[in-house]
């Protein structure tokens, strides 16, 4: 539960949660990442936009680990940092969320929630005897769907009786209770209809609320003006320029992402 | 949000429906319509001897079938149960008649059991190869094998360790064996194991999304191989209950094990497509196949008719699941 622990917001100062440097990724002869910067900031939700090939798919994967960069530098809170894989990542504090609803449909919440993660009775039982402590898992799974004010038919559902967006808000939730330093969030309503994607459009805030950082990747316009503090535009491999949504325009981030509008160093 | 959403609803009271409360309601129901059925047609149906043999007879099926369930809860299926068994009670045999003790035979046997369920879970983890085939090739390799070791025929296995699990005590007017004893504290470990503890859980996981449960973390591979080894090693001592059921090493016996097993299995409420399901409904489903045969045999019916009804029940029984999940 960690994560969900308040987190002082920082004050004025921006604090860059994780940073990466001229990062460079190829394959043969496709450059799909030249040389990209890409900076996140402490309590902010980040949306990732870009068109098909733009490098955006790529950037996340060596963000969350999945892909090791060719050369360039990864930052997390200020360290150098050398993913090796997916683990490697979740065990730094990042945790992804992904489109498909990476869920086990037959269990129930807290079995999904900690699904890889599960607790131990204490004393003998556990260390012994290997037995889940599911009283304790069923009071956490409570605690951090209350606190992201979440609200399900009963904690003790199997997820294959809850809806689309409940499921998926059950997957991210998990990445909001054991992330300690950010999350990602790939496509996370891609697969869903609208009421539905208004439920986990609403607990990402609540995580970002929560003080932790947020990065959406999304190809929604409207989903991404609605949630993100700042976008990052990608495009030909390069980050094309950051924006606010509170200064540009849909119409902007569209021409700036397609070569339209041609932005300086872009 | 989310309030909007009427509570989903819970899992309907069908025939095959898997409560979280009772897990096994509609197995109960069907056990209990069959016992209902032969009770009136046969009086000797419910002579507390008559229960006594079916309880001994469903041993063997009975073990088998905690190996199924944990290969069937990964959306596998394993057809040489049987073979496997039938090597353990074979080797365990040809080397107590060699004049090795008796013991390490038995050791021996359950260990060669182990690995052969090792090696077909390493051919499904490593190489992806279908359960169904690797299993199958298994049970022909094993039954050549056997053959040729034992030169096709059966021969009595007579020795007071290998035949230990036969010997009988009185409860009541029951009469049990000790294998009944062992096959309940099998499906009391197993089920402690997929129920309590972390591996039972990554097990469902596995079986009902491995995807989801890859990206949290769980060695998915490794994992389906502990549980094919697992499973051997089930059926390696399920060869000593055998033993102990009939003292005999017959390369030709246990031919309805993957039929009988299966049907327990999934009669029992454990879904063929994976993650679904658990032990109280594959011991019912056991004692179903049993009540069923026992019933019929008490009729006087050719054991031929009794395959037949068991492989309608099997398809029945799939049927309800594949019903049940497209409603899902």
């Amino acid at each position: 539960m960690s994560a969900l622990a308040a987190k002082p917001q920082p004050g004025n100062t921006v604090r860059v949660v994780l940073e990466a440097r001229k990062i460079v990724k190829s394959y043969g002869h496709v450059v799909a990442l030249d040389g990209v910067d890409f900076d996140l900031r402490a309590g902010e939700i980040l949306a990732v936009v870009g068109d098909n090939g733009a490098g955006k798919s790529t950037l996340i994967k060596t963000l969350t680990g999945a892909v090791v960069p060719d050369s360039g530098e990864i930052l997390l809170d200020g360290q150098l940092v050398h993913f090796k894989g997916p683990l490697d990542a979740r065990h730094r504090g990042i945790e992804t969320v992904y489109q498909d609803l990476a869920v086990a449909p037959a269990l129930d919440i807290p079995s999904n929630l900690f699904l890889g993660r599960e607790l131990l009775s204490s004393g003998i039982l556990g260390s012994v005897f290997r037995r889940l402590d599911k009283r304790r898992m069923r009071e956490g799974a409570a605690a951090a769907m209350a606190e992201l004010k979440f609200r399900l038919p009963s904690i003790n559902s199997l997820v294959e009786n809850l809806s689309g967006g409940q499921r998926q808000g059950v997957a991210v939730a998990r990445a909001a209770v054991f992330a300690s330093k950010l999350v990602i969030m790939d496509e996370p309503t891609a697969a869903l209809g609208v009421r539905e994607t208004g439920q986990v459009l609403e607990l990402i805030r609540a995580i970002r609320d929560r003080g932790l950082p947020v990065v959406l990747i999304s190809h929604n316009m409207p989903n991404v003006f609605d949630l993100a503090d700042r976008i990052c535009i990608m495009r030909l491999g390069r980050r094309a320029a950051v924006v606010s949504p509170k200064t540009h325009t849909m119409a902007d981030v569209v021409g700036i992402m397609t070569g339209a509008i041609k932005v300086e160093g872009g | 949000m989310s309030s909007a959403t009427p509570s989903a609803p819970e899992a309907s009271a069908g025939l095959f429906s898997r409560t979280k409360a009772i897990p096994a309601v509609g197995p109960i129901l069907v056990l209990l319509a069959f016992c209902l059925v032969f009770a009136i047609t046969n009086p000797r149906f419910l002579a507390p001897h008559n229960q006594s043999i079916i309880l001994q007879q469903t041993i063997v099926v009975g073990t088998l079938a905690i190996g199924q369930t944990l290969v069937i809860l990964t959306a596998g299926i394993d057809l040489a149960v049987g073979a496997i068994c039938v090597l353990g009670t074979i080797v365990a045999g040809k080397l107590v008649l060699l004049g090795y003790d008796p013991v390490l035979s038995m050791l021996f046997a359950v260990s060669l059991c182990t690995l052969s369920g090792f090696v077909a879970g390493a051919l499904v983890s490593r190489l992806d190869l279908p359960p169904f085939i690797v299993t199958l090739g298994t049970l022909g390799i094993l039954t050549a094998a056997l053959r040729l070791i034992s030169k096709g025929g059966a021969f009595p296995v007579q020795d007071d360790f290998l035949g230990l699990t036969g010997n009988t005590f009185r409860v009541g007017s029951f009469v049990l064996t000790y294998g009944v004893i062992a096959m309940l504290l099998l499906y009391a470990i197993v089920w402690y194991l997929l129920n309590e503890t972390r591996w039972g859980r990554h097990l469902y996981a596995i079986g009902n999304n491995p995807e989801a449960a890859r990206l949290v973390g769980i060695p998915v591979r490794l994992h389906l191989l502990q549980v094919y080894a697992l499973a051997g090693l089930i059926y390696g001592i399920t060869a000593w209950l055998a033993l102990g059921r009939i003292p005999n090493a017959d390369p030709n016996a246990l031919q309805t094990a993957n039929l009988d097993s299966i049907t327990a299995v999934v009669i029992g409420g454990t879904s063929l497509f994976g993650g679904r399901g658990g032990l109280v409904g594959t011991l019912i489903g056991a004692l179903i196949v049993g009540v069923l045969r026992n019933g019929l045999t008490l009729a006087g019916i050719d054991p031929l008719w009794q395959d037949l009804v068991t492989g309608i029940l099997v398809i029945v029984a799939v049927a309800f699941d594949q019903l049940s999940r497209r409603r899902r």
